[in-house]
């Protein structure tokens, strides 16, 4: 464990059984899918859930092995403290917006966007160093990828009145 | 004598002055990638296959097999310099490494650990070069029944020799199974497990879970951490690197045992980090001078760098001759071969000479090529890591966006490698193993057709996967992979019973 003793945090052993109970749900959601698309015989042989559905009763039931083994664990302390939790957060939901605004604002401005507000709000850099980290990488990007490589990238309304 | 003809004519292929450039590109890349936290060789890979759709395909397996080259010899120096490992299996370089960097002799340290490697690739590649063949027109042999087998023995022995429970190998290999079966089911055209989502009809692409569950979830790991590079400067002249040259022959026997330790690890897809572990662990063992090791020990950097970079290699034998990747970043490759349209398997070999051939010989010039620019160009690739986190994480995160983007020119993919990304995190911190996940994706189609068309020829019946001697020898060494650990665990119970 990487964290500090004694800062207070979602202990592990919670953190575990509730990653282990949503595998298990997996489980079910593909055992149901599975008998919904037809898990015995047909006219050509096993049909399309037959296979899938076996692997859904392999998920619920290692899931059901590791609930156990997870519950006879002694306590294993703090999964993450809260202060490092937020970090990960600070990434996580940045993230989010990012690549929800994606299809809407285009790869190149929504880049830039969050590589600004990246560098500013955890990095505290000069707005100078930003604007040339910002600008530069989805300037390079553009180069290398659709003018070498020729792949085209998502673009939005401002790289369609550029022209690009 | 026919595969040195092949291998002069593979020569003739992977020296072309394009593959040249992209041999050296794939080098510089793929160390950068190494070096830098949260971007590694499967994902490294992934994120720039689509650079290689427009190209012919073997330049583009000898670019991003350059990638995996570099990333490997990567690794190693942010171990020595930094004390972090910039990717799993470059862990137990830092053991001996680190302090021989502290004491002064980072230089020594490191083309120790970039010798070693280039003689377990070297190792690795001789031996691909003579049996992979070998292998491949055996298995052209193979019915479903056998190809069903293989994948059996490969994905038991990550239940058998994974440092993982059991179990969550299991669970995890599952959901990569249960992600493969997604969308268009190919026997019988139908669809499943989608719900009415129409963005699942195409599935779940691997590419996508190995961008998010690496990448993604490696710089969530990394922030948790809130890393900071502290390091000495690294410093490599000619003297030094003929000095160590001279010392290195002297561990001839650690060297050729790693190297045995990484082949084999490397094949079954154990993969390059237990290799690395288990090296370091025997040489410590067997070495007289075993006591000091974890004080700077340069015996300590050659066992883990060796085999590392062997298994690493070796992983490609079952990539190219069965169609079975090795390892994560194996599969990745196996997957651009794929989208370039190539069938991977044992065909390979008979239809696509100068891919395979070409490819083989680059695996020669290739890591020739990355031991010259590692030994020059070490400062330059340590300079990059003393870039803060916080400039280098949004550039990684963009870097994996377009990635996950490019594969299918769609932004639910994108969507789909955050939640990965988040899966990954949870993962890793619970103990799930990741690569059994990606590779279990990258078959799971494949193995499912193998097993519903033996059960076809046999009317249902398991008994299919023990009707000859072939078969029922690969199950059984598979069911005894899957047992492995019980296996062993009953041995040592009965010895010390009997003592």
């Amino acid at each position: 464990m990487s964290n500090t003793g004694g800062s207070a945090g979602p202990s592990h052993k919670a953190v575990e059984v509730g990653v282990t109970l949503a595998i298990a749900l997996f489980g079910i959601v593909v055992i149901f899918g599975s008998v919904k698309a037809g898990i015995n015989w047909g006219a050509e042989g096993p049909r399309a859930g037959f296979f899938p559905f076996y692997v859904g009763l392999f998920i619920v039931a290692a899931s059901a092995m590791n609930f156990r083994n997870t519950l006879r664990e002694d306590d294993g302390g703090v999964f993450a403290a809260w202060s490092e939790l937020r970090q990960v957060m600070s990434v996580v939901v940045p993230t989010a917006i990012y690549v929800g605004a994606l299809p809407f604002t285009g790869l190149y401005l929504a880049s830039m966007i969050f590589i600004a507000w990246f560098m500013r709000w955890l990095g505290k850099y000069g707005w100078l160093t930003v604007a040339a980290v910002a600008i530069g990488m989805p300037v390079v990007t553009y180069l290398i990828f659709e003018r070498w490589f020729m792949v085209p990238l998502p673009k939005g309304p401002v790289e369609e009145w550029l022209g690009l | 004598m026919e595969e040195l003809a092949n291998l002069f004519h593979g020569f003739a292929v992977a020296l072309q002055p394009f593959n040249i450039m992209v041999m050296i590109l794939g080098i510089v890349l793929g160390v950068i990638i190494g070096v830098l936290p949260g971007l590694g060789g499967a994902n490294g890979v992934a994120i720039l296959l689509p650079l290689t759709f427009s190209m012919p395909p073997t330049s583009a397996i000898i670019m991003l097999s350059c990638i995996y080259w570099g990333a490997l010899f990567g690794g190693a120096i942010t171990s020595i310099l930094f004390n972090i490992p910039g990717e799993p299996w470059s862990v137990a370089t830092t053991f001996d490494g680190y302090p021989m960097a502290q004491q002064g002799k980072a230089g020594e340290a490191l083309t120790a650990a970039f010798t070693s490697s280039f003689v377990g690739a070297l190792f690795a590649v001789v031996m691909i070069t003579l049996v992979a063949p070998l292998v491949a027109s055996f298995a052209l042999k193979f019915g479903p029944a056998e190809k069903f087998a293989v994948y059996f023995l490969a994905f038991c022995s990550f239940v058998g020799l994974s440092k993982e429970p059991p179990f969550k190998t299991i669970a995890a290999m599952m959901i990569g199974f249960a992600l493969a079966a997604v969308g268009l089911d190919s026997i019988t055209g139908q669809l499943r497990l989608t719900f009415g989502i129409t963005e699942l009809l195409n599935g779940f692409d691997f590419l996508i879970a190995v961008i998010g569950l690496f990448g993604i979830g490696e710089i969530l790991l990394t922030m948790e951490e809130g890393l900071s590079f502290r390091g000495g400067n690294a410093q490599i002249n000619l003297r030094v690197v003929l000095q160590t040259w001279k010392e290195m022959p002297a561990y001839w026997l650690t060297s050729l045992r790693s190297c045995l330790i990484g082949c084999w690890m490397g094949i079954t897809p154990a993969g390059a980090t237990p290799a690395s572990f288990m090296s370091y662990g025997i040489a410590k063992r067997v070495s007289k001078r075993g006591k000091n090791f974890g004080n700077g020990e340069i015996e300590g950097v050659v066992a883990p760098e060796t085999a590392a970079h062997a298994a690493g290699t070796a992983a490609l034998l079952p990539m190219l001759s069965l169609g079975v990747p090795g390892s994560p970043t194996a599969a990745v490759l196996l997957g651009g071969l794929l989208i370039w349209g190539l069938q991977p398997g044992p065909m390979l070999f008979v239809e696509q000479k100068e891919f395979v051939w070409g490819l083989i010989a680059s695996m020669y010039l290739g890591n020739l090529a990355g031991l010259l620019v590692v030994l020059t160009c070490v400062p330059i690739f340590a300079a990059i890591l003393r870039i803060p986190f916080s400039i280098i994480a949004p550039l990684i995160l963009v870097l994996c966006a377009i990635g996950a983007y490019s594969v299918h020119s769609s932004t639910f993919d994108v969507v789909l490698m955050l939640v990965f990304g988040v899966l990954g995190y949870l993962f890793k911190k619970c103990g799930y193993p990741l690569a059994p996940l990606v590779l279990a994706i990258v078959l799971g189609d494949k193995a499912e057709e193998a097993f519903r068309q033996s059960l076809l020829g046999s009317q249902g019946s398991l008994a299919v996967f023990f009707s000859n001697g072939l078969v029922s020898t690969i199950m059984v060494l598979g069911l005894i992979a899957l047992f492995w650990s019980a296996i062993q665990e009953g041995y040592g119970r009965l010895r010390t019973s009997a003592v």
